[in-house]
């Protein structure tokens, strides 16, 4: 049944379920064009980058232009072999969560270069409020693999004893804030944080990760608003994956744009970078970090991406969106862009990236086997049920004295 | 030893703890160089700096979410909401974050820090400057709730709330700001200087949080309540003639059990009185524990005198306020009752 023309505008996607896509509409500007300013540079003079792109590796998978990070080959092989654990790691851990090891998980499929290429342009001091796909960090920062799980299979061994959904990591001795459900909540936190920081006198610095449809929070406004008025030391990165759940980024970004232009109006440096570019999200972030830190405020970064796979697994994406998107995505796979860098510098090959997924595969395997000798979720142990009345209060008070008394334990 | 208001003792808690640490900042809505709308904040700036006490954009979720950032950091802060009204677009990183970040994460992170509002009616405010919203965090796990009737307790009780470690909230009856309020409406203002509790030490001192006070002894009726109607309930016991045990609540979470069930136990009847409305609000936690502690002691129902379930209103303010009158006749039923 034809309803007519809808009486006022409702965003909808370009394509939906058996549509062939074509992205060609997206005009993006090609890599190495962008021009690199000063780290000193007023917010509103970004406005070049916030409506461009930030890019460094071109068609050919060379880089070019003046925001090339200028890595080491051992840099590069650093990221690359974390993007590819980040991946591996993921495939693995939603196989087990179809087999009932645990009750819920987050794949970062497409976003590896936002999460790892971020973390290694930051200082592992620097303090991270991610949201739940930037495990890639918890990876560039050396995370205990079996830790990781632990948590996820919620057994005897994980550090939250229980008490959160699988992917909401918390992680302090590697200066990774407690991951929230709530989305966006850690952006305004995270400004805090860098004010504390700069408060403190020291060198460290704030960044914080949400999504392009978080940005309809307030928390969003709220995080620009005090980043702008107190110059905090932070870096706030929107993940532009290009769905929320089932909604595109139209029904977020309205007719701003891009998500970066939102914001200039709150006068911060901004910028739209190729999120799937190792080199171009580690340049960005190096830039916006030393900027930070040297004083000069706070800068928005919107990382250009793709969701690869579902949002969860309570979603099916087949129902809303055509099954080719990320394969015919213009901006390609993060971890096949740098491979392919690096076998054209000469420093990598097919053979030795066969040989690393084959390394890390192992090492996914063998830490899973490891974790679950800790307990899963299903079949115990747990921590201990008397640990659910801990760390409500820095001490329990007699209510909660009670309760536990009540429940036996 | 001086006697202050409770904006002066507040402000002198909030003085004692800038100077005694560094760690401690405090910021709000007007709340730097102006000095607060009640002044409560009035000359710390200039006192202790411009990154010490300072003004915040109009964002009430920004100001809880800046707390808790920088408590993640290790400082101490200290945050106003301008009115309790405009506490709810801060209610998600209150609720959600601000009280589970120690839980969330494991004790890894905190996030102690104090959200100071003024609270509560009898100042003409209308529906947006008069609420009492403590049931909305008292139901809060992780959150601890505190209500002073008093300056020296509300001095002591600030600082306790910084120390304990833990997110407060951190309410204040704004009708006793400058004065003590018998419960008849539009009575002019009395002083803090004929009050006992007037009276505030210089330095730091401490009033335990969980600990109620018993304002008065007495044998024929337990009243509990806080804030504002601390006083109404002494004036009512004066006016009544009702020999009438009160006891100040001062922390609502965790309250003090112990106090209220010896009372009541005691006393066999028993008021609890809050100006916010009747349904789900705090009297109703109280009401349902006493009848589980003092069951068998009880004489009468317990009787809750309330707010009405209705929005505050402006110009039938003491219709909807629990004044002295409405509170000598809820006493009466509770002491009359077979």
């Amino acid at each position: 049944m034809s309803h007519g023309d809808p009486r006022f505008h409702v965003p909808v996607p370009p394509y939906r379920p058996g549509d062939e896509p074509d992205f060609s509409h997206l005009k993006l500007p090609k890599a190495g064009e962008a021009k690199k300013p000063r780290v000193d540079v007023a917010g509103m003079d970004t406005q070049d980058l916030a409506l461009g792109l930030v890019g460094v590796l071109d068609h050919n998978h060379q880089a070019v232009g003046e925001w090339d990070p200028r890595l080491a080959p051992e840099v590069l092989r650093e990221g690359l072999s974390h993007m590819v654990l980040t991946r591996i790691y993921d495939e693995r851990m939603l196989k087990l969560q179809r087999q009932g090891k645990m009750s819920f998980y987050m794949k970062s499929t497409g976003e590896e270069a936002v999460a790892v290429a971020g973390a290694m342009a930051l200082d592992k001091a620097d303090m991270v409020f991610p949201s739940y796909r930037q495990q890639g960090i918890l990876f560039a920062r050396g995370r205990n693999i079996v830790d990781m799980m632990c948590h996820c299979i919620s057994n005897s061994r994980d550090n939250l004893k229980g008490r959160q959904l699988p992917v909401h990591y918390t992680w302090a001795d590697g200066n990774f804030f407690t991951v929230s459900g709530n989305l966006g909540t850690q952006f305004p936190q995270a400004v805090g944080y860098a004010m504390g920081c700069a408060y403190k006198g020291d060198k460290r610095i704030a960044a914080s990760w949400i999504g392009d449809g978080t940005t309809a929070e307030g928390d969003f406004h709220g995080a620009l608003t005090l980043a702008s008025t107190y110059r905090a030391p932070v870096v706030l990165n929107v993940v532009n994956n290009q769905w929320a759940i089932s909604t595109t980024q139209n029904i977020a970004i309205g007719d701003a744009p891009t998500f970066a232009a939102k914001g200039l109006g709150y006068g911060l440096a901004s910028m739209r970078v190729d999120g799937h570019d190792f080199l171009a999200v580690y340049a960005a972030t190096q830039w916006a970090a030393d900027r930070a830190r040297k004083g000069h405020g706070a800068t928005l970064l919107e990382l250009f991406s793709y969701r690869g796979d579902a949002h969860s697994t309570s979603d099916d994406p087949s129902k809303y969106r055509s099954k080719d998107e990320f394969r015919n995505w213009p901006l390609g796979d993060p971890i096949e862009r740098l491979k392919q860098h690096l076998i054209g510098l000469g420093e990598w090959d097919e053979k030795r990236h066969a040989k690393l997924e084959e390394e890390m595969t192992k090492l996914v395997v063998r830490s899973y086997k490891e974790a679950e000798s800790h307990g899963t979720l299903h079949d115990g142990p747990l921590s201990p049920t008397e640990s659910i009345f801990e760390d409500v209060y820095a001490e329990q008070d007699w209510r909660l004295r009670r309760q536990r008394q009540d429940l036996g334990v | 030893m001086p006697v202050k208001n409770m904006i002066q003792a507040l402000n002198d808690a909030m003085d004692v703890l800038l100077t005694e640490d560094e760690d401690v900042v405090i910021f709000g809505e007007d709340a730097g160089y102006f000095g607060g709308v009640f002044k409560t904040t009035d000359k710390l700036q200039e006192k202790h700096g411009i990154d010490r006490v300072f003004d915040t954009p109009i964002n009430e979720a920004a100001i809880a979410a800046m707390a808790i950032g920088m408590a993640a950091r290790g400082l101490k802060p200290i945050a106003e909401i301008q009115f309790a009204d405009y506490i709810f677009p801060a209610i998600d990183q209150i609720v959600s974050e601000m009280s589970r970040i120690r839980y969330r994460s494991a004790g890894q992170f905190t996030s102690g820090c104090v959200v100071r509002s003024p609270w509560g009616g009898g100042i003409r405010g209308g529906q947006t400057h008069s609420m009492s919203p403590e049931a909305f965090f008292t139901h809060v796990p992780g959150l601890k709730v505190v209500v002073p009737s008093n300056p020296y307790d509300a001095k002591g009780l600030l600082i306790a709330s910084l120390d304990s470690g833990d997110p407060v909230i951190f309410f204040e009856p704004k009708r006793i700001y400058n004065g003590p309020y018998d419960g008849v409406p539009d009575k002019p203002l009395m002083s803090w200087a004929k009050h006992a509790k007037g009276e505030v030490p210089e330095g730091r001192y401490t009033v335990e949080l969980g600990k109620a006070d018993i304002v008065r002894e007495g044998e024929a009726c337990t009243l509990v309540t806080y804030g504002t109607l601390v006083h109404v309930a002494e004036a009512a016991a004066e006016a009544s003639g009702i020999d009438v045990e009160i006891i100040d609540l001062r922390t609502l979470v965790p309250y003090d059990i112990e106090t209220i069930a010896k009372s009541v136990n005691k006393t066999g009847r028993v008021v609890v009185a809050h100006e916010a409305p009747r349904t789900s609000g705090f009297g109703a936690e109280l009401a349902a524990q006493i009848q589980e502690e003092c069951f068998y002691a009880l004489e009468a129902p317990v009787f809750r005198l309330t707010g009405w379930d209705t929005p505050y209103p402006h110009a039938h303010e003491w219709a909807y306020f629990p004044t002295r009158d409405r509170m000598i006749r809820a006493l009466k039923t509770v002491t009359e009752a077979a």
